[in-house]
């Protein structure tokens, strides 16, 4: 097979600029999914009864369409009218979407506490907030991280579909590369192995966090 | 009704709760003096738990009323988490709180809902951890203690809100046979504080000789309530006498 790898090397601040705009647009949307999933999660364990009906729309609704419609609808619908332009649709698109998994994920982990440490902190006189901020939260924590680092992990690789609302990310970089040049090959491998790196750097940054958290040492 | 005289401390009357179809207590009333220790005995699911939850709200009721040193815990004014600083409560499972140090699952709610400062609290809770033998394990995690550790570790977490009254749920059922003896040792020594207790209990021995009264229970309601001596030697129930024997004969 006729293999040049010199585009790859031709291009490389192109595709540079695709990582970057990759890992910005995750990185917004990681930090408009973690206070939306963790209140969502909060609400989906509340006492009040109309608190968790909200949340669970919301959860249900997201995580029930799909995320290539919700950016397009996005952009076209709610950017139309409030001005988003394609960089703050994709990154509200992705922030919404991904908070609607850690909500769930926020929620499991509030209900892996088992009830005796609710319990134990409300017999002592605690309220609910006090509870929920010294003991429950604090233990959901250790347990919430191995599966948000699987969602994160989603959320950068999600990102990609960014490109259908003309954000040039790096996979819309790679696309337009093999437009113009017409090495897929090349071009394809080395924009998965960037992906990769990119997706592992962060799963390490994460089992750092967890050695880090681990309850009995 | 003098519910307020002020040598009760723990004052039931005619509680009744359901879960559903489920009739759990009915109409039980009991009054505890001040400074007693009372013993709750009876076969399992008569209601011994659901009955001394009740007594710091952890479980609501259906009818009836309960006062705890002169205020009326089910009623809707009243300030539970107040309410529930005087009353430890220490249960089967011991339920300390994994992510903190020994020390810190002591201090927690002194410093945090009773707003003690942290030295005072600390000092406290090194105090109560020896003299509960535990004076080496305050920087301790407790998933690294034995079952009758941990247990002792509670004890002190709940003696350390300062409570008028402990509520002992079965304390020593979760533990293996070589570790009952620590934790009843540290009740023994509680007892003699002149703290009022109630203690939920499957050891017949250990109840006859720290309680000043035995409330036995079956079926949701109390069908004694006599003296240790009195209970053990004569129980007027047929119920009372077969559960003693089965239980002494194990
Ligand atoms: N949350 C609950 N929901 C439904 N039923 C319950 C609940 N808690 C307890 N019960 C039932 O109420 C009855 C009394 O239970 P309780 O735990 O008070 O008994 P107990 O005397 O403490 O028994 P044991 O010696 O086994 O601890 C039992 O039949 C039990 O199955
Ligand atoms: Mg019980």
């Amino acid at each position: 097979m006729d293999m040049n790898w010199a585009v790859i090397y031709q291009n490389l601040p192109l595709f540079m600029g695709g990582v970057r705009m990759t890992l910005t647009i995750s990185f917004m949307a990681l930090l408009v999914s973690i206070p939306i999933g963790t209140v969502a999660g909060l609400m989906r364990v509340a006492r009040s009864r109309p608190l968790r009906a909200v949340a669970a729309v919301y959860v249900e609704f997201f995580r029930g369409v799909p995320l290539l419609v919700l950016l397009i609808w996005i952009f076209f619908v709610l950017g139309r009218f409030m001005r988003l332009g394609p960089y703050w649709s994709a990154i509200t698109g992705l922030g919404i979407f991904s908070g609607a998994f850690v909500a769930e994920i926020v929620r499991a982990g509030i209900q892996s506490v088992p009830r005796g440490q609710s319990e134990a902190a409300r017999a002592s006189g605690m309220t609910y907030f006090q509870m929920m901020r010294y003991v429950v939260l604090p233990q959901a924590l250790r347990k919430v991280l191995p599966p948000m680092a699987s969602q994160f992990i989603i959320l950068i690789k999600d990102s990609s579909l960014v490109s259908v609302i003309s954000i040039v990310d790096l996979s819309m970089v790679a696309k337009n590369l093999v437009a113009t040049t017409f090495r897929s090959i090349e071009i394809w491998t080395f924009t998965a192995l960037l992906y990769f790196c990119i997706t592992y750097g962060l799963s390490q940054v994460i089992a750092l966090c967890e050695r880090k958290f681990r309850m009995d040492h | 009704m003098d519910t307020n005289s002020g040598d009760v401390m723990v004052s039931i009357r005619g509680v009744s709760k359901h879960f559903g179809h489920l009739e759990v207590l009915r109409n039980v009333s009991v009054d505890v003096p001040r400074s007693t220790v009372f013993g709750f005995i009876g076969p399992s699911g008569a209601g011994k738990s659901t009955l001394v939850r009740t007594v710091n709200a952890l479980e609501d009721i259906d009818s009836g009323e309960i006062w705890v040193d002169g205020v009326s815990v089910h009623a809707p004014g009243t300030n539970l988490n107040r309410l529930r600083t005087e009353i430890g409560l220490v249960s089967q499972s011991f339920n300390l709180y994994p992510h903190l140090k020994v020390l810190d699952n002591i201090t927690l709610a002194p410093i945090k809902v009773k707003g003690r400062p942290k030295a005072e609290a600390e000092e406290r809770a090194r105090a109560l951890l020896a003299s509960l033998g535990l004076g080496d394990k305050a920087e301790v995690y407790p998933t690294r203690l034995s079952g009758g550790q941990q247990q002792r570790v509670a004890i002190a977490r709940a003696l350390a809100m300062e409570p008028r009254l402990m509520i002992f749920d079965e304390p020593t059922s979760a533990l293996d046979p070589e570790l009952i003896k620590e934790v009843l040792d540290a009740i023994r020594g509680l007892a003699q504080t002149g703290i009022t207790m109630l203690l939920v209990t499957h050891e017949m021995h250990f109840a006859r000789e720290i309680c000043d009264r035995i409330v036995f229970m079956a079926g949701g309601e109390i069908l004694e309530s006599a003296p240790p001596e009195e209970f053990f030697a004569h129980p007027r129930t047929q119920r009372a006498r077969e559960f003693l024997s089965a239980m002494l004969d194990r």
